[in-house]
């Protein structure tokens, strides 16, 4: 939106790093400077009304949808993206279980369920089927029908509780 | 362009009272929607999520004193659960996991919607508002405070402080119909709290009237058919009854459905509502 030549400035902290931003319009959403300004492309921009949960980031550790967070409102805040899920190129135990049940279609979806999925297990550890729908209930997605999904939380919880972290669960 | 971000309820009071223009900002799940389809231009924000008081909930003698900002997630999960149920049951059907960790209570009388879920179940409680301004604190009721579609009786430098909602012993229902069960926006809705101390019971709408309404005759007729002692109801009572509920609505056809359905679900709801609460008798 073209505003007047006032702006305001502030600092993000995401995933461990500290961003200055400057010449922001005020009613900016984080969803648009996390992917405008900073680059980070993980987070998807679809509905603009936390009705999908492509957005979803941590924000101090409380899930959330990136779209309905002013974006000068997260100074001061720990912000973490699915881009700081892993520090390498290896893959999480969720990530792995996606992969193994062909939970990824389209992928549009795919990085806010499993900030999502991460988040919950953390929670939850041992989840049965229905806390599961409930916890990915604000998480779009068109293409699997969820049973895809559904199964790989499960497999990742079991992987977690019998401690084989980020091992490959294909094999 | 200004954005403050208050760290308490004096200084919320201080820049209402230096600009009643600028707007107040709690979970942002209504106003940032706002923004994103360009409803709304914000030039002036107030942040009030991170004052202290705001976010804490407390005994207060017979009833319990609720921050603005305390989330959905909380009233939801936490302790506050078992203390207002039927609260805890709506915070409960409202959007998703990422919704409830950060909308509030506060922010829900705020916007006003009619299909604001906890309005209905505030309401039933006869729960109270604490509104602040740079010139002390007034209370109102829910129906003081909504006083239509998306309207309130906040001034330009008020600001809701706390909601403070009666501690009853009794059971409590909240139950709503939508196109779905996660992330819908009301349909019908409807709350029932008892009060076993005084053999009372109370209605609420949500989403059939424009602004918050209990069912009062509903409530009058139904006391006739009740047994409080073994909390039973006449099972001869209950059509009169659904009727009745249907008739203390008055609600509009729009997108997302019929008032004809609309009337009809909320009186399905009162009934189903009731039966969850006492059970059914037949007085041959």
């Amino acid at each position: 939106m073209d505003k007047d030549n006032s702006s305001i400035e502030y600092s993000l902290s995401v995933n461990g790093n500290s961003h200055e931003i400057s010449k922001s319009w005020l009613g900016e959403s984080l969803l648009y400077v996390l992917r405008e300004e900073l680059g980070l492309y993980g987070s998807k921009n679809a509905c603009e009304q936390g009705e999908c949960g492509s957005c979803s980031v941590l924000m101090d550790g409380v899930l959330a949808c990136s779209c309905l967070v002013l974006a000068a409102n997260a100074t001061g805040r720990n912000i973490e993206t699915i881009e700081s899920l892993s520090d390498d190129d290896s893959l999480t135990v969720v990530q792995e279980a996606f992969i193994e049940t062909g939970a990824v279609q389209c992928g549009f979806c795919t990085p806010g369920l499993l900030v999502t999925i991460h988040d919950f297990l953390e929670t939850n550890p041992e989840p049965n089927v229905l806390e599961i729908r409930e916890a990915i209930s604000g998480n779009l997605c068109r293409c699997t029908g969820y049973g895809r999904i559904v199964e790989a939380v499960q497999i990742a919880s079991k992987q977690k509780s019998t401690g084989q972290g980020g091992d490959d669960v294909s094999s | 362009m200004e954005f403050h971000i208050a760290s308490s309820t004096e200084e919320v009071c201080g820049l209402l009272a230096e600009d009643p223009t600028r707007e107040i900002l709690a979970g942002g799940t209504d106003f940032m929607v706002e923004v994103n389809f360009r409803h709304k231009d914000p030039s002036a924000v107030i942040a009030i999520d991170r004052v202290p008081e705001l976010k804490q909930w407390r005994h207060d003698g017979d009833a319990v004193s609720i921050g603005s900002c305390v989330t959905y997630r909380e009233i939801e999960r936490g302790p506050l659960s078992t203390i207002v149920p039927a609260l805890a049951q709506s915070a409960r059907t409202v959007g998703s996991p990422q919704i409830r960790n950060v909308a509030t209570i506060g922010g829900n009388l705020g916007t006003a919607s009619p299909a604001g879920d906890m309005i209905p179940v505030l309401l039933a409680l006869d729960a109270k508002v604490i509104i602040r301004s740079i010139d002390g604190s007034r209370e109102v009721s829910i129906d003081e405070l909504i006083t239509g579609v998306k309207e309130t009786s906040l001034a330009d430098n008020e600001f809701i402080e706390k909601i403070r909602v009666p501690i009853l012993r009794g059971p409590q229902e909240f139950l709503k119909v939508g196109p779905r069960n996660a992330m819908v926006i009301s349909i019908a809705s409807l709350a029932m709290v008892t009060d076993l101390e005084r053999s009372a019971i109370a209605i609420a709408l949500g989403s059939v009237t424009a602004a918050p309404s209990k069912a009062r005759e509903a409530e009058a007729y139904i006391q006739d058919f009740l047994d409080w002692n073994v909390m039973t109801v006449e099972s001869s009572a209950l059509p009169n009854f659904r009727r009745l509920v249907g008739e203390a609505s008055s609600p509009i056809n729009d997108h997302r459905s019929s008032a004809t359905y609309r009337k009809h679900a909320v009186g399905v709801l009162g009934q189903r509502a009731l039966l969850r609460i006492f059970e059914s008798r037949d007085d041959g």
